[in-house]
């Protein structure tokens, strides 16, 4: 197990120096001046601009740029400064991440009760009615796009019946969250939930579900233990990687109900081509997802005792 | 140790390579089906199947001959046409039938040109996608050693990086966003998907008994690899092909909505739909009905693949 | 997973008041309404044990062997399957009858059920401690701590070696022999009166398979329970069943004490199954080999099942449906026990 992990933590480095590279270069490839920008349409003097280049580094090649970058972020924590207001980044990003880090929390607790619940039903009843009433509201749910799904829902319910206000407030509360929350969470909940469903179905079938009715189990626990144990594996497997697309997933939803999130610092960074920003938060998401990806290999384990690492 | 390509995505997950239900006592012994035999024997009795069948040969047909349903010219508004004036609801296929947009143009004839936007993107990306990701994933399943490590590692990078915000970098670098630049934003980012699926089906193939047979046989490793790995590890490729195709219609229309993908004067349900928001209020009919038609489509492309996937997997039967 | 069920800790007394046969299954029925039509699983099927008692049911697979156990067991899917008609006799009571709850006090407690693969019909996530003590925790309403000194116990019985080491073990860490023993551990757990087999060895290796059947006819005998015992394997049979019942299309094509039915079959069926068991002496000759395929239940041939296959067959065996009548001797004495469903019984066992 040690080494299992040991080897895993070896081989997420390339992973992350490769991400971050690559959107390191895809930032800079971006055409456009953003520090030319920085002085809008008066314009610089040439002198100035070079001086504000070379305060930010920019005039070095990009391979430097870029090492130079990585150790600063990794030795300092140092996510470099914006260069249009010469904020650092890590203030950048910690102002805006806490609220989607709620947003994504929130929208992850729906899509893991409701989509469980409608799966374990669909599953149990699988061909029948309410299984095929499941069935189509998934697919709904799953063709209809995100954005569409938000002003659907904002015009239901903010302007036709007045529950909820079309914005959320710049310090919102719980109950405010729980419209975008459905919005950026929906399809993840509908994937969950098909993914309960087949698996129980499949599950049900299995000669073990066979032997626990003839050993006399009631019901309850033929279900509860013996199917949900096995059904689960790939449910928590799905869950687990869901987390980190949740927050790279929130610019929409952020964009639909005027949240300042990490949704609005992505669009922003992209437009003014804020590279350190972008690269920065890339970085974080890469990490979260990196992290999450171990840990559900790891729990995996732990579910199902046939995979054994070595 | 635990295959990355198990903890992918759910479409991954509940895509099972197909195996041979050998336990059917009532199957037909009169003919042996094969499995795809048999999958369509299933699929032709599935209503979702049938239904998306239609419903994507009709996207298509609009596609490829727009002027066949309309006469009415997409671009040309005249401010005659006020948005606000009622939809005729009666007049199907008229100009007027779902009202006009802003600028006076008819909401059914931008509604069927913009129809081919969205599903040469989805075609266009999806066609990329399975091509690449297919051929890399084939290699890395099949040869394994360091070639499997160094593909699945710059599978690895390029998942790394979320969907939406690399497209969105990545369409940034255009000043002219074409449905070509879009396509290549999309599939940039979109292989790793399918390379996952393909390396995972191809690794469970490779060790069935059938290819060891051929092997001994002394078959070449590329008559191995056309004729004896790749049709049967298709099965889980074209599912997940055929879900993400929606996807990307989706995403397409996604990105135009976040102001980075197609713009005017392009046509495109996308375009309308981010143009639609404005009006939400007074005009909702200018957002519905490109959604609707959006949605529909997305929705046929993965009825589609979900019909499919129950027509080839016996264990969901 | 702390569901416990406290059910009522009280095993009838064994044996009971009850004196006929321990089980006693009459005309049963069973169907599959499938997709492609109905099919007649189980046609009318009679048979009996007693308790200490071991009877054989033998055919090929789609026979009704299995399904006829799994009504027993009360396992069946319903749907797709039906129970049309028919009566299943537990100590003199019609299962069939009972509530889902009473069926399932039954289940587990006073009859149960040896698999035939063991890998897959135990729980691969759990532990085989926790999968044995559950018999007690459930059944018993026994803590988790002595359910799981039971297990230990029961694991020693079917002689697991090392068996505390062993306890918290996966199914998939044992080998096949030893997974199938704790199959039979499972069943004998709660010392049910009546165990149905369904091919318990078939999966298994033939050297293992011998040790398997002899330790499963040991403690039969140790606990005096009545034995079914599926499988198509004749030479499982010979050894340890008392009589059989031989299963084509859903019926019993014949009954007899099982050395009756090796010397003098009834019934060209069970003939040709006998003699395509390869033997030392006829080495080198052609091995016999019943022709034809075993029938489509969807469309069970008309008369006997048997008639398309049957080197004996006439025209009224395409026509009538033979029953099932005693057997006697050439001149006319009661063979006890003995049964053919052939019209040309006669000539089979006598000819």
């Amino acid at each position: 197990m040690g080494r299992y992990v040991a080897r895993r933590l070896l081989q997420m480095i390339p992973v992350f120096l490769g991400t971050t590279l690559l959107i390191f270069l895809m930032v800079h490839s971006l055409p456009g001046d953003p520090v030319l920008a920085m002085f809008g349409d008066k314009g610089a003097d040439p002198a100035t601009l070079a001086a504000k280049r070379h305060e930010l580094g920019l005039d070095r090649s990009l391979p430097v740029q870029y090492v130079t970058y990585m150790r600063d972020m990794i030795l300092h924590l140092d996510f470099g400064t914006q260069i249009r207001n010469g904020l650092p980044v890590t203030d950048v990003l910690g102002g805006a991440f806490p609220i989607t880090l709620q947003l994504a929390a929130l929208a992850f607790a729906i899509e893991l009760v409701f989509g469980i619940g409608l799966g374990i039903i669909g599953g149990l009843r699988a061909g029948r009615l309410a299984d095929n009433l499941i069935l189509i509201f998934t697919l709904l749910i799953i063709s209809i796009p995100v954005f569409v799904l938000g002003y659907i829902i904002k015009m239901v319910f903010a302007f036709n019946l007045g529950w909820i206000a079309p914005n959320v407030s710049t310090e919102p509360v719980l109950s405010e969250m729980i419209a975008p929350a459905i919005v950026l969470g929906g399809l993840s909940l509908a994937y969950v939930a098909r993914l309960t469903r087949t698996s129980m179905a499949e599950n049900l079938r299995a000669d073990y579900m066979r032997t626990a009715v003839a050993k006399g189990l009631p019901r309850r626990r033929v279900i509860g233990v013996h199917l949900m144990r096995n059904s689960m594996i790939p449910v928590v497997t799905f869950l687990g990687t869901d987390i980190g697309a949740l927050m790279g997933g929130a610019v929409v939803t952020e964009a639909i109900f005027n949240i300042h999130g990490v949704g609005g610092v992505i669009a922003d960074s992209i437009s003014r081509r804020e590279g350190a920003t972008l690269v920065g938060l890339v970085t974080i998401l890469v990490i979260v997802y990196l992290v999450t990806s171990l840990l559900i290999d790891l729990l995996y384990a732990v579910l199902d005792p046939r995979i054994r690492y070595a | 140790m635990p295959d990355v390509t198990k903890t992918a995505t759910a479409v991954e997950d509940a895509v099972a390579t197909p195996s041979v239900d050998a336990s059917a006592p009532a199957a037909k012994q009169e003919k042996a089906r094969s499995l795809w035999g048999d999958a369509w024997a299933d699929l032709r009795r599935n209503p979702y199947f049938i239904v998306s069948s239609i419903l994507i040969a009709l996207l298509l047909l609009v596609s490829a001959w727009p002027t066949l349903f309309t006469s009415a010219s997409p671009t040309a508004g005249d401010l005659v046409h006020h948005f606000l004036s009622k939809p005729e609801l009666s007049k199907v296929g008229s100009p007027e039938w779902l009202g006009y947009d802003q600028q006076g143009r008819s909401v059914y004839a931008r509604l069927i040109h913009g129809t081919r936007a969205s599903v040469t993107v989805g075609v266009a990306v999806t066609a990329i996608v399975t091509i690449l990701g297919g051929v890399l994933g084939m290699i890395a399943g099949y040869f394994g050693g360091w070639v499997d490590a160094l593909l699945s590692r710059l599978t690895d990078v390029f998942f790394g990086i979320p969907f939406l915000l690399g497209s969105m970098v990545v369409l940034q670098a255009f000043v002219e966003r074409t449905v070509w630049v879009v396509v290549f934003a999309l599939a940039f980012l979109g292989w790793t998907q399918i390379t996952r699926v393909m390396r995972g089906a191809v690794i469970t193939v490779k060790q069935a008994d059938y290819v060891h047979a051929a092997k001994a046989l002394g078959a070449g490793t590329v008559r191995i690899l056309f004729r004896h790995i790749l049709p049967n590890a298709m099965a889980p490729v074209i599912v997940v092909a055929t879900i993400a195709l929606g996807g990307y219609i989706s995403a397409e229309a996604t990105l135009s909505f976040l102001g980075l993908g197609l713009a005017a004067p392009t046509v495109s349900w996308g375009v309308d739909i981010s143009a639609g928001v404005a009006q939400i209020r007074v005009a909702p009919h200018v957002l519905l009905w490109p959604s609707i038609m959006l949605s529909l489509t997305v929705l046929a492309f993965i009825m589609l693949g979900e019909a499919v996937r129950n027509a080839l997997d016996p264990k969901l039967r | 997973m702390s569901i416990t069920d406290k059910t009522a800790a009280v095993p009838a007394p064994r044996g009971g008041d009850h004196t006929g046969p321990l089980l006693e299954v009459k005309d049963l029925h069973v169907e599959f309404h499938t997709r492609d039509g109905v099919a007649k699983a189980v046609n009318g099927v009679n048979y009996s044990v007693n308790a200490g008692e071991t009877l054989a049911v033998l055919g090929e697979s789609g026979s009704g062997k299995s399904v006829t156990a799994q009504a027993v067991m009360g396992i069946l899917d319903m749907p797709p399957g039906k129970i049309p008609q028919g009566e299943i006799l537990f100590r003199g009571e019609d299962m069939l009858k009972m509530s889902e709850e009473e069926r399932r006090k039954i289940r587990g407690r006073k009859i149960a059920m040896i698999f035939q693969d063991a890998l897959s019909s135990l729980n691969p996530v759990l532990n085989v401690g926790y999968q044995l003590g559950e018999m007690f925790r459930v059944h018993h309403g026994m803590s988790k701590k002595d359910a799981k000194v039971k297990a230990i116990e029961l694991m020693d019985k079917v002689k697991i070696p090392a068996a505390k080491a062993r306890v918290n073990d996966y199914p998939h860490q044992f080998s096949g022999g030893m997974r199938q023993r704790i199959m039979i551990a499972m069943a004998l757990a709660l010392e049910p009166d009546l165990i149905i087999a369904d091919e318990p060895t078939t999966a298994l290796d033939v050297t293992v398979q011998a040790q398997v059947m002899d330790l499963l006819a040991e403690l039969q005998q140790e606990y005096n329970m009545g034995l079914i015992l599926i499988t198509h394997d004749l030479g499982v049979v010979a050894d340890v069943a008392d009589k059989i019942a031989v299963m084509y299309a859903g019926r019993i094509v014949e009954q007899a004490p099982v050395h009756e039915l090796y010397k003098r079959p009834a019934h060209p069926y069970t003939r040709g199954l006998l003699d395509s068991i390869p033997r030392l002496d006829q080495k080198g000759q052609e091995l016999y080999a019943i022709k034809g395929l075993p029938p489509n239940l969807l469309k069970v041939p008309t008369g006997c099942a048997f008639n398309p296959r049957c080197p004996k067959a006439d025209d009224i065996c395409r026509t009538e449906i033979p029953a099932l009548v005693p057997v006697t001797e050439q001149d006319g004495a009661d063979l006890p026990g003995r049964k053919s469903a052939c019209h040309f019984w006669k000539e089979t066992i006598h000819g």
